[in-house]
């Protein structure tokens, strides 16, 4: 399942709810993304995304992930708007019947949304405002996952 | 005609984040040069398209792309999600 929306959510609840009442796994991984303010300087982020767009590419990442590896459900939520730092920003969560699976499928997804999902983060400060740059070892990412096709 | 998106710190540089325009630019790489010659904010915008990405009909693209039967093209940096 997909959302991309602007409301809060709480990621215990939606984990709770995923793959509820399914006897056939065995594994449940999740990540949650919480925006940071390490250096106390941040007043809010606002993630700006492309509609749409955000949706189809997303689709096109779980897709891809169920394609390579044997799950059974597959959830992310992203959301977009003006955040406060320590509110969640998105989370991803997979199941399937053994761990390995639902651990890399979950690290792969993660990979992918960071490059290729069409948000874009801007960090307003107390004094300063600026769009997060991309990191060179977030696109370097992908390689793993390109190099070397998991099973 | 076609629609023309922009969007972060491109949309804030050009000033607006969506426009439709009339071009017969037969790829990507075209249609940046018509819109660099068009006004300073602009040429400024899309100074250095190897730090742009290029989506055609919300597909990722490149900038050597054609844009025959292509109805939204859309330019940003590179994407921050997760």
């Amino acid at each position: 399942m997909l959302r991309v929306q602007s409301d809060s959510f709480d990621p215990g609840d939606e984990l709770s709810a995923f793959a509820k009442g399914r006897h056939d796994i065995g594994a449940v991984v999740s990540f949650t993304g919480v925006v940071r303010d390490t250096d106390k300087t941040l007043k809010t982020m606002e993630i700006e995304h492309y509609p749409g767009m955000t949706e189809r590419a997303i689709s096109k990442i779980m897709d891809e992930a169920r394609t390579r590896w044997n799950l059974a459900d597959v959830l992310v939520i992203h959301r977009h708007g003006a955040l406060q730092p320590g509110e969640v920003i998105m989370m991803v969560a997979t199941a399937s019947a053994h761990r390995a699976a639902a651990f890399e499928a979950a690290d792969f997804l993660m990979d992918y949304l960071k490059s290729r999902a069409p948000f874009w983060k801007k960090e307003i400060g107390a004094n300063e405002t600026a769009w997060v740059a991309a990191k060179d070892e977030d696109e370097a990412a992908l390689d793993r996952w390109t190099s070397s096709p998991p099973d | 005609m076609i629609d023309v998106l922009y969007f972060a710190w491109l949309r804030e540089r050009i000033g607006l984040g969506r426009e439709r325009i009339s071009t017969q630019a037969p790829t990507v790489k075209d249609l940046v040069d018509e819109l660099r010659a068009r006004e300073e904010r602009y040429a400024l915008a899309f100074e250095d398209t190897s730090s742009l990405r290029v989506a055609l009909d919300q597909e990722l693209s490149d900038f050597d792309a054609p844009l025959d039967g292509v109805r939204e093209v859309a330019f940003f940096p590179p994407m921050t999600g997760g």
